[in-house]
């Protein structure tokens, strides 16, 4: 445990940096834009609301949140405390809610839609991948056209043939939002068998997704392994397939790991898009919402939060993987 | 070079994808040339209208010539187009709730059923637990049934401008006919229209233009940075490396398609144009390539062939030039048309979004994709809104990726089979 500390530090210092580079891009990016941002924001927004009342709160309650008329610096910090504090104001589209209560309710589902997603997906995908390289023949011709087309089919393609498919012609299952709207959220039954019922098609379509790129991916990997060195001497020791094909396996599945901890935004960006065309009540949905009812705090809260969720899973996958790969302990204790 | 070129275009993989791509460039290029309307042009009154060809009624009415054609099932097809099976059924049920014997309806024989109808549907009857909605379909349809069965033709008559009153200029019989090459005015619209009324295959191809372009422009300015970015860092290394890599490894971790929210939203509405996009998107993907180059790089910079240079002399252009790309050249353009095709898909996840090009002007894939969406035509089956662009854009993403898959294993030996 103890040759670990130095990557697990260098890991989170790294999560740090890049929290803190993400967190200023969030803040400085709006305000790039020429002219008073923030009250160009309001202006734009009090066109569509008859509130008046509402606009008027708004905007007193904005500048005072953001210190529109104070340095950007000044600024800055304002910002970090009210983030510090889980303060991103009101949302303009669904005022009176606030932007903190309405992604509250949404982080969760998205959480719980993709992550299970991405590590079905990923697993499946590297199996399959696995099984073509290692079959080969018919399978493998077979399998790698179909999957380099799924991989090709964006997130939200996907979403659409699947919903066209099961939920407009053949009717198994409903076409979009989290759970029936005839329901209010409780811990009973029907609600939760409506939950899972809803959760099908937005699961299975980030799924398929998933497998296709990961297919290829672990396909390569395990030829390249495959054709080593290594498992050519093992074969002429006359170790059994099996064993070697769990060495290989294990050797190709890490260069994996890797890739997903790169790829994991990609894929969460992908997946949100999938969101929209169900009206999945995640972020994905909200995002979309704060984009039509030009709700800046909604998406600037909505953007960070995914940010962290990409961070903390990038994290946690190299945390895993200093476990899982053996080099890295050997680096470590070598020092 | 040739060598090279010979040995890329014998790998199968390549040659089908390159073939795939060339076709939809072709079309690009080549519809415009024979359709001329523009693509945005509203043509149509309504929305999604179906795919089909679509002729004149007033032209064929009045064309040069009709053809008499005695054919065997057109008035039985006249009668299946106005009678489909589900109405022969609710007639069925009308009239069995009315009181008639279900053994003497019998809804394959036209004629009797249409006897039978005519003798018993009364439109002020009242039956029991039947619906307004239901009751007023029976009232369309009977009036529908009227002159179902009449072989006489129709009177085409006109207004006399003097006198207001109707006069005979022509008359119809069942058995006319108009040779569609003959009718004015008769128009394809391979993929119907869409729901602003504008015709779906002109937009298509117009927006495929786009969105290449799109992904043309953000790949070139995303392989440039990257290329020049993993240049300085595997060439030059210390600090110049540790900062290249400070950044690259800080936007690899944050998810690129937050940047192009943020990115598109402050740029505001009025702003995005499709080029302000491809810009935006290419200096936002720049990481992957930056990453690969840098790697290919700083293995390249201890090899003999490279030291030789230095020491004879040669500048650091010179040998960056002569000694380093030429190594690194497959790899950047195999990092190219991954950065077109994902530049594309980034564009249509924008466009969803809400945040993607201005929408006067240009289509783009994603924008057709954002309409079809918001006007729900996948919930009410209109397929030919949003599948044809869901194959654009699948079709042009594997064509590349598949051209990749190909170089790839040319480059790369140890994935050939």
């Amino acid at each position: 445990m103890k040759g670990y500390r130095k990557y697990f530090l260098n890991k989170m210092a790294w999560f740090v940096v890049t929290f803190i580079a993400a967190f200023m891009l969030n803040f400085i990016l709006p305000r790039l834009m020429p002219g008073d941002p923030v009250s160009a924001i309001v202006a734009r927004l009090a066109q569509g609301m008859s509130n008046a009342t509402g606009v008027q709160k708004i905007y007193e309650q904005y500048t005072e949140l953001f210190g529109t008329n104070k340095p950007l610096l000044v600024q800055f910090f304002i910002y970090v405390k009210n983030v510090a504090q889980g303060n991103f104001g009101f949302s303009f589209s669904q005022y009176p809610r606030t932007v903190a209560d309405v992604l509250g309710s949404a982080i969760w589902w998205t959480v719980g839609l993709q992550l299970p997603a991405i590590i079905v997906g990923w697993i499946l995908g590297n199996v399959l991948g696995a099984l073509a390289a290692y079959v080969k023949g018919g399978y493998d011709k077979v399998l790698m056209p179909v999957s380099l087309f799924f991989s090709s089919i964006p997130a939200f393609g996907m979403a659409v043939i699947l919903l066209v498919i099961f939920g407009v012609q053949l009717k198994w299952l409903p076409t979009s939002g989290g759970y029936g709207f005839d329901m209010i959220p409780s811990y009973t039954w029907p609600y939760l068998a409506s939950v899972i019922v809803h959760y099908q098609l937005p699961f299975w379509s980030i799924v398929l997704i998933i497998i296709g790129g990961q297919a290829i991916g672990m396909r390569s990997m395990c030829i390249y392994e495959l054709n080593s060195d290594y498992v050519k001497y093992s074969r002429f020791l006359g170790i059994k397939d099996r064993k070697i094909v769990g060495y290989v396996f294990r050797n190709a599945m890490l260069p994996q790991v890797t890739g997903l901890a790169l790829a994991i935004g990609t894929i969460v960006g992908g997946a949100l898009v999938a969101e929209i065309v169900f009206s999945y009540p995640g972020l994905g949905t909200t995002l979309l919402n704060g984009v039509m009812g030009q709700d800046y705090p909604l998406i600037s809260g909505a953007t960070m939060v995914i940010t962290l969720m990409v961070l903390i899973s990038t994290l946690t996958i190299e945390i895993l993987y200093g476990f899982i790969d053996p080099r890295i302990k050997a680096t470590q204790s070598e020092q | 070079m040739k060598h090279t070129l010979n040995q890329v275009f014998h790998s199968p993989k390549f040659v089908v994808g390159f073939s795939i791509l060339m076709v939809v460039l072709l079309t690009v290029f080549i519809y415009p040339l024979i359709v001329t309307d523009k693509p945005l042009k509203i043509i149509a009154q309504g929305s999604f209208f179906p795919p089909g060809v679509y002729v004149n009624v007033f032209d064929s009415t009045n064309s040069p010539a009709t053809y008499i054609l005695n054919l065997e099932n057109a008035a039985a097809r006249r009668i299946a187009s106005k009678l489909s099976n589900d109405d022969r059924l609710a007639m069925k049920e009308w009239l069995v709730a009315d009181g008639v014997s279900e053994s003497e309806i019998d809804i394959t024989n036209t004629e009797k059923l249409l006897a039978l109808w005519v003798k018993n549907y009364d439109p002020k009857k009242d039956i029991k637990g039947m619906t307004n909605a239901r009751r007023n379909y029976f009232v369309r349809l009977d009036k529908s049934l009227e002159g179902l069965l009449a072989t006489e033709g129709a009177i085409i008559a006109a207004q006399n401008p003097k006198t207001g009153t109707l006069e005979k200029i022509g008359s119809i019989e069942q058995s006319d006919y108009v040779n569609i090459n003959q009718v004015a005015n008769v128009r394809l619209l391979l993929l119907g229209t869409d729901n602003f009324g504008r015709d779906v295959t002109t937009e298509l191809v117009s927006a495929t233009g786009t969105s290449l372009m799109i992904g043309l422009v953000a790949g070139l300015i995303a392989t440039t940075i990257g290329l020049v970015l993993g240049l300085m860092a595997g060439y030059m290394g210390g600090w110049v490396d540790d900062v290249i890599m400070f950044f690259t490894n800080i936007f690899t971790v944050i998810p690129t398609f937050v940047l192009l929210i943020l990115i598109s939203y402050s740029i505001g509405q009025e702003k995005r144009g499709p080029f302000t996009i491809a810009v935006v998107i290419g200096f936002t993907s720049w990481v992957w390539t930056a990453r690969a180059v840098r790697a290919q790089v700083t293995s390249l910079r201890n090899r003999d062939h490279v030291n030789l240079s230095k020491i004879s002399g040669h500048s650091i252009a010179g040998i960056i030039f002569t000694d380093v790309l030429p190594y690194i050249a497959s790899y950047v353009i195999m990092a190219l048309i991954l950065q077109i095709s994902s530049a594309i898909l980034a564009e249509a996840g924008l466009s969803i979004l809400g945040l993607g090009p201005r929408t006067t002007e240009t289509p783009t894939l994603g924008l057709m994709m954002n309409w079809a969406m918001i006007y729900q035509a996948q919930i009410l089956g209109k397929w030919w809104a949003y599948f044809p662009v869901l194959l654009t854009i699948a079709l042009v993403s594997f064509s590349m990726n598949l051209m990749n898959t190909g170089l790839d294993q040319v480059y790369n030996p140890a994935l050939r089979e």
